[in-house]
């Protein structure tokens, strides 16, 4: 019998709460709230607040919680979210170099000024799991922490490079404009640099990690050293135009990475390091250095590489990293299309009936 | 609105329309031109109408009265979302009939009953670039937008009809507009594209994900692109509707057994539910709209393309093409039965 294709308002209303209880899971084990969320899943919670472009950690944490750990479910809440706010400025550009270091590494010296420090990382673990996880709490040993050398600025791999003229200078924008806001403009191509990099540092993780993979096996290679991984807190300052000075907001916590490329020199520039930059919120390495590497492959044009790698193809990337629009469009194929499928049923019995009367038609020849 | 205190009137802030009604205001006054416009993230996912949301949001007014269709029903998941999303966020009276509405967001169809010039008709887009899949990037598409270089979506047509016969696009069919652009009517089947040819009402198209905005304003000459000698042809069906009886109306097969039986329904629910209610039908004159074509858009015929090329096949009579042969006998046993018991 003929059921009407009907998705009324119950059906809506009966599948959202089973989802509810599905979220909920066994009622038995005790539910586990934001707080711990944000205490003890808090790089699922850096990487919720990077793609989603919104620095609170509660809301990443209760966006979690409601997306059942679907990270770009809760990436989409926070976004959704974000765009309802009012602006009230623009903050001043971040000052990484006065940040208060909790872990910063650089592959291109021994040691440098400011130090090495491992800080929080999986890097040397054994990754091995840990039954001693399962059961009950055990107490975690306190760390020890370094003393904090002093509060001067640790200076950047690259500026000291920069003594020497060695590599490259980050240019203002030629135009002197100040930079672009992809989330108030639709984005052009070709996009310039800050634009790129606004994209890329809310882009999917797995995306741009993919494609830096992509470069260093041979698509678009661009030879890129760690110049310097840097995280921890930077101050954020709003210039208030009454007080005629920036006033502090608070503290946000930051990955910032910076390569150090070869580069030969072309028609366009001399020999000289180049460089690639990426800045996530939270502690975010793996983000923060395939953005870098994607930056720098991307900056092919206008260095006057040889280009035509995926991963230098500004349109391709960009277009293609959000994942909150990918997610959306690819989902999308669950909405209904009989209208469209019913057209494309009858084109293609009448393209049939037409190959089989030719096919008939022939043999009788 | 009390459960959300803190949005706006129809979600958006007041910012933000004001922004999407300048781009919407460009739209009209450049018809078929797509306009770029920082499209914002939407409570619900990109590719399910965030772009028509947007423009309906920042049209709607508090004596509004919204429709929403998808699929041309009124009950279809997504719209009854759509519907209710409004319904909560702006507290305007919404409506399944057409007639009643002032403003119709739909997807993928154009209602059957033909429109006012106190309506408009919100379209959702997904992909707004009518060249995109003759041409992936962006930048080149623009360019041959802005030189009205449209040769390649000619050659395609054309090249359709050299291995088919005919031009094998059966929605998503290309238009153009007030005698300029190419447009992406979005992917409505063809058999709507000749109610978009001076229509009364306004027609707005949002496209969140690839943020742009184009419209059609009321009045407006739109032509389905063909050849002289391959003029454009509507979808028909040769077979009413198993509910009303409705004929030269778009129809959704819909299967009844695992046997090859089906049924032929109108896909607009509310013409349906109006025809049904008036007894058998008497099609309405305008659904029967002069056929299209004549070459307009073309402007060329399609053995002019490539006069090397013999001609291509010989032209197809107006033939059914959905409604197929295989299911007289089962639709007559249908013919009483009515969508979802409502009588």
């Amino acid at each position: 019998m003929y059921v009407a294709v009907k998705g009324g308002e119950a059906a809506i209303a009966n599948a959202h709460r089973l989802l509810a209880s599905e979220r909920r899971g066994d009622p038995a084990v005790p539910e586990i709230s934001p707080d711990q969320i944000r205490e003890q899943l808090s790089l699922a919670v850096d990487r919720v607040m990077s793609e989603g472009s919104l620095y609170d950690r509660d809301l990443a944490a209760l966006a979690i919680k409601q997306a059942r750990g679907d990270m770009i479910e809760a990436i989409f809440l926070v976004r959704a979210f974000r765009t309802t706010l009012p602006r009230f400025g623009y903050a001043a550009p971040l000052d990484t170099a006065a940040m208060q270091i909790r872990r910063r590494i650089s592959a291109t010296y021994k040691d440098l000024p400011g130090g090495q420090l491992l800080g929080p990382t999986f890097d040397y673990t054994h990754r091995l799991i840990d039954p001693a996880l399962a059961g009950d709490e055990t107490a975690v040993p306190a760390p020890l922490r370094a003393q904090i050398v002093s509060t001067e600025l640790v200076p950047h791999v690259t500026g000291l490079l920069d003594g020497e003229g060695l590599i490259e200078r980050n240019a203002p924008r030629a135009d002197g404009l100040p930079a672009g806001d992809l989330t108030r403009e639709a984005l052009e191509f070709p996009a310039d640099r800050d634009l790129r990099l606004q994209c890329l540092s809310r882009g999917d993780e797995g995306f741009l990690l993919g494609m830096a993979y992509s470069t260093q096996r041979g698509f678009g290679r661009t030879h890129p050293f760690a110049g310097e991984i840097r995280m921890g807190e930077v101050e954020v300052e709003l210039f208030a135009e009454e007080a005629g000075f920036a006033i502090p907001l608070g503290e946000i916590t930051v990955t910032e990475f910076e390569t150090v490329n070869q580069f030969t020199g072309s028609e366009s520039a001399p020999p000289q390091f180049t460089r690639g930059y990426g800045l996530v919120f939270g502690h975010c390495e793996r983000k923060a250095m395939s953005m870098a590497l994607v930056d720098r492959a991307l900056r092919a044009d206008e260095l006057g590489e040889e280009s035509g790698a995926p991963a230098q193809d500004q349109e391709f990337v960009l277009s293609h990293c959000d994942n909150v629009a990918a997610t959306g469009f690819v989902e999308h194929l669950k909405l209904p299309h009989y209208v469209d499928f019913q057209a494309e049923l009858g084109l293609i019995r009448k393209l049939r009936r037409e190959h089989t009367a030719r096919h008939v038609k022939e043999a009788a020849e | 609105m009390t459960d959300l205190p803190a949005y706006n009137f129809a979600y958006l802030d007041e910012q933000t329309k004001r922004m999407i009604r300048r781009a919407i205001l460009k739209a009209i006054a450049i018809p078929g031109y797509q306009v770029p416009f920082a499209s914002r993230e939407m409570p619900m996912p990109y590719g399910w109408g965030t772009g028509g949301v947007q423009v309906t949001a920042a049209i709607l007014g508090a004596d509004d009265v919204l429709k929403v269709i998808d699929q041309g029903a009124d009950d279809t998941t997504n719209a009854v979302s759509i519907r209710s999303f409004f319904a909560k966020t702006a507290g305007v009276a919404t409506t399944t009939k057409t007639s009643e509405a002032t403003v119709i967001q739909t997807r993928h169809r154009i209602p059957e009953q033909p429109l006012t010039d106190k309506q408009v008709l919100v379209y959702q887009v997904p992909i707004p670039e009518p060249l995109r899949f003759l041409e992936p990037r962006e930048t080149e598409t623009r360019a041959m937008h802005a030189l009205a270089d449209y040769g390649l979506m000619h050659v395609k047509l054309y090249e359709d009809i050299a291995k088919h016969g005919h031009i094998a696009t059966s929605y998503d069919y290309p238009v153009k507009v007030d005698g300029r652009y190419i447009m992406d009517p979005s992917p409505t089947p063809k058999f709507d594209n000749p109610k978009m040819d001076n229509c009364a009402a306004l027609q707005l198209f949002g496209a969140g994900r690839e943020k742009r905005i184009y419209a059609i304003p009321p009045y407006t000459k739109v032509v389905s692109l063909d050849f002289e000698d391959h003029p454009f042809e509507r979808n028909v069906f040769t077979e009413p509707c198993a509910i009303c009886g409705a004929t030269g109306v778009y129809l959704d097969e819909v299967l009844t057994d695992d046997k090859g039986g089906r049924m032929y329904v109108c896909s607009d629910t509310d013409y349906c539910e109006t025809q049904a209610a008036e007894g058998p039908s008497r099609p309405t004159p305008t659904m029967f709209l002069p056929p299209q074509g004549g070459g307009d858009a073309g402007a060329v015929r399609a053995d002019a393309i490539a006069s090397s090329v013999p001609s291509p096949l010989t032209r197809e009579g107006q033939d059914g093409g959905g409604a197929g042969d295989v299911r007289g006998a089962t639709i007559t046993t249908k013919l009483n039965r009515t969508r979802d018991g409502a009588s």
